[in-house]
């Protein structure tokens, strides 16, 4: 039996970056249910913006959504009808990663120098994002008045910086 | 007044423009990245950027230190969901008006824009 350890100090930060991000481009309030470690492909996703981040702190960020979910959010973004075939809908869901990660990367710590990458966004019905042998994914599942979706968080810290604190969280695989 | 938006997003893009056109801008380009904006800037100069920061090609920290190269008045505001405050200080020293964090509503935005002409004007009548 191994535990996975991860640093919480990740979460909390993309907790309140979700919440002011789709309450300000969306008008929407997310409800976040309990994070939890990803053990398995599942839960499958139709859309996935990704985010990468480097420099003192590395990893991932993923927020993943049905269609459904998906055209509702980006609807309510882009304050026009984007449907799936609409030629902004990678570019929407692609831009709200991009804010989420940004704005939760000021959170991680004083004095920290990190970079994001430019989104890259996956659409295929029903696609996997599956765990690494080394980086473990958190996932915290959103749920909003237009549907629900994920924040898939898989980041290492680099630089050991004093305020950094790694707890394990109670998840044995 | 003719108004730039570079931004890699094409929905942020179309926000700013509703926005600009609530406040009576509607002379609008746009550019997708650094290249493409300093190509549209040598077409004919706007009177207004707002620039992001992570963008393709050339971003948007290297555009506004261009620009400075040749260009030290025409309002630049960085608009972006880089929101350290190293960030904003190297988006300062390099040559901005104004720095406005993504996510933004509509009025701050609007409030940013207002307030970085008005600056604008004042320091040209000065
Ligand atoms: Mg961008």
């Amino acid at each position: 039996m191994e535990t996975i350890s991860v640093d919480v100090r990740f979460i909390n930060p993309f907790i309140r970056s979700v919440h002011n991000v789709f309450k300000t481009m969306c008008r929407l309030e997310p409800r976040v249910g309990k994070p939890y470690v990803k053990v398995s492909e599942e839960p499958y996703a139709d859309v996935s913006g990704v985010i990468g981040f480097s420099g003192d702190a590395s990893g991932s960020i993923v927020l993943t959504f049905m269609f459904d979910a998906a055209s509702k959010i980006a609807t309510a973004f882009a304050g026009v009808p984007i449907t799936p075939e609409h030629r902004d809908f990678a570019d929407a869901i692609g831009e709200l990663a991009n804010m989420v990660a940004g704005n939760a990367k000021k959170e991680f710590g004083e004095g920290l120098s990190i970079s994001i990458s430019l989104p890259n966004v996956i659409v295929g019905s029903h696609h996997a994002i599956s765990p690494s042998k080394s980086h473990s994914i958190i996932i915290v599942p959103c749920e909003t008045d237009m549907g629900s979706f994920n924040v898939e968080v898989s980041m290492v810290m680099e630089k050991k910086s004093v305020a950094a604190k790694a707890q394990p969280v109670g998840a044995a695989v | 007044m003719k108004v730039m938006l570079v931004d890699d997003s094409r929905t942020i893009r179309n926000i700013q423009r509703n926005v600009l056109s609530q406040l009576g801008y509607t002379d609008i380009v746009e550019a997708g990245d650094g290249v493409e904006a300093l190509a549209r800037m040598a077409e004919g100069m706007p009177e207004l950027m707002l620039i992001d920061w992570n963008m393709p090609n050339m971003d948007g920290i290297t555009l506004v230190r261009k620009i400075r190269e040749t260009n030290k008045t025409i309002p630049l505001i960085m608009v972006t969901t880089e929101a350290e405050k190293t960030r904003v200080i190297e988006a300062i020293k390099a040559g901005v008006n104004n720095y406005c964090i993504k996510p933004f509503t509509v009025e701050s935005l609007g409030e940013k824009i207002n307030q970085t002409l008005g600056k604008a004007t004042a320091a040209a009548t000065a």
